[in-house]
């Protein structure tokens, strides 16, 4: 038996991984830019594999990363000029009413909404993602559902 | 859920392999012994397995060669190549690196000096225990070659028992047999 922290293959963890995240980055980036950025996150996931100690919080990790790529994506200037798409097949129903404005959301705070109530990250992990602490990744995400509020009722 | 694109899936796994971001890069491939599992680290060949377990070769080829193990086609072509021309009849001798770096140095002694049984030739496992110096290491020597990682480019089933029998191969004897025939060797019973 191997413990239960080793590192996985990389293959394994991007099998595991691989379809989440690019709904993920589909939710945030929309179908066309995802393409790209789920190319970078994983191979800046490869470039950090060899360095990682343990197997633990992976999944985490892989949000992280992505959350990075697309924040820095979002940041160029031509990010946004198309309005994203909307996946249609998602089965979260309470995130689904959010979905489509929390594309307006500036980045930081999407990502937050999007992975506490699309994912059901913890703060901690969330702020991990954010290069923040957890109380700033929970404000940025109740900042974020305080703005949807706002614009649901106007 | 949304699911990753083929194309897409692909594209990252060339992007990988061509960046140098790889330990392993492994992949499948047919051939008339059944389909292969191929893989290669960055200095060579390093995995040829019959009848794959693919869980149990990725824990293995992370425990050899570190962690960074993926599925690409493009940097096994190479591989794929050269066993096709063999399995054709028209190669001889492979032109392909081996890696066995993370085997001990017994069995690394004993891989390599299979090395030089040329096509179409058997030695014996005491022979080549002789050839290694080591006449008493028969044994020992049918061991190495049992656990031999990359079988049929280096050659193991090129080696009998002392009477000509096929004795054993790690892939079955009838693959043993195959291998044989193929490079036309002249079994003695």
């Amino acid at each position: 038996m191997e413990a239960v922290a080793a590192i996985p293959p990389f293959e394994r963890f991007y099998e595991e991984r691989k379809d989440e995240i690019f709904g993920y980055l589909a939710r945030l980036l929309g179908r066309d830019a995802a393409d790209d950025a789920f190319q970078e996150t994983f191979l800046r996931a490869l470039r950090g594999y060899g360095k990682l100690e343990h197997g633990r919080h992976l999944r985490a990790w892989a949000f992280t990363i992505a959350t990075r790529v697309a924040v820095d994506e979002r940041r160029k200037p031509s990010a946004s000029a198309e309005p994203p798409e909307i996946p249609v097949d998602d089965e979260r129903p309470a995130y689904a009413e959010l979905q489509h404005l929390a594309d307006q959301l500036p980045p930081t705070e999407r990502a937050a909404v999007v992975l506490r109530y699309g994912y059901d990250l913890s703060y901690d992990d969330i702020g991990a993602a954010l290069g923040s602490s957890a109380e700033a990744a929970r404000a940025a995400a109740s900042s974020g559902v305080r703005r949807l509020r706002r614009k649901e009722t106007s | 859920m949304t699911s990753v694109p083929d194309e897409l899936d692909r594209r990252f796994r060339d992007a990988a392999a061509s960046a140098g971001l790889l330990d392993v890069a492994y992949d499948y491939t047919d051939s008339p012994i059944g389909r292969l599992l191929v893989a290669t680290s960055e200095r060579g060949l390093c995995r040829i397995s019959f009848d794959p377990d693919p869980e149990r070769e990725l824990d293995w080829l992370t425990t050899a060669f570190g962690a960074r193990v993926l599925r690409s086609a493009r940097p096994l072509d190479p591989v794929r190549r050269e066993l096709d021309e063999y399995f054709e009849g028209g190669r001889h001798e492979f032109d392909l690196t081996v890696d066995l770096t993370p085997l001990p140095h017994f069995q690394r002694e004993v891989l390599e000096e299979l090395g030089r049984v040329p096509y179409g030739h058997v030695d014996t496992y005491g022979g080549l225990a002789k050839r290694i110096g080591k006449p008493q290491a028969a044994r020992a020597v049918g061991g190495a070659l049992n656990r031999n990682p990359v079988p049929i480019v280096v050659p193991c089933h090129r080696i009998v028992g002392a009477s000509g029998s096929l004795t054993g191969y790690a892939g079955g004897l009838e693959r043993k047999e195959t291998l044989l025939g193929l490079e036309g060797a002249i079994l003695a019973g």
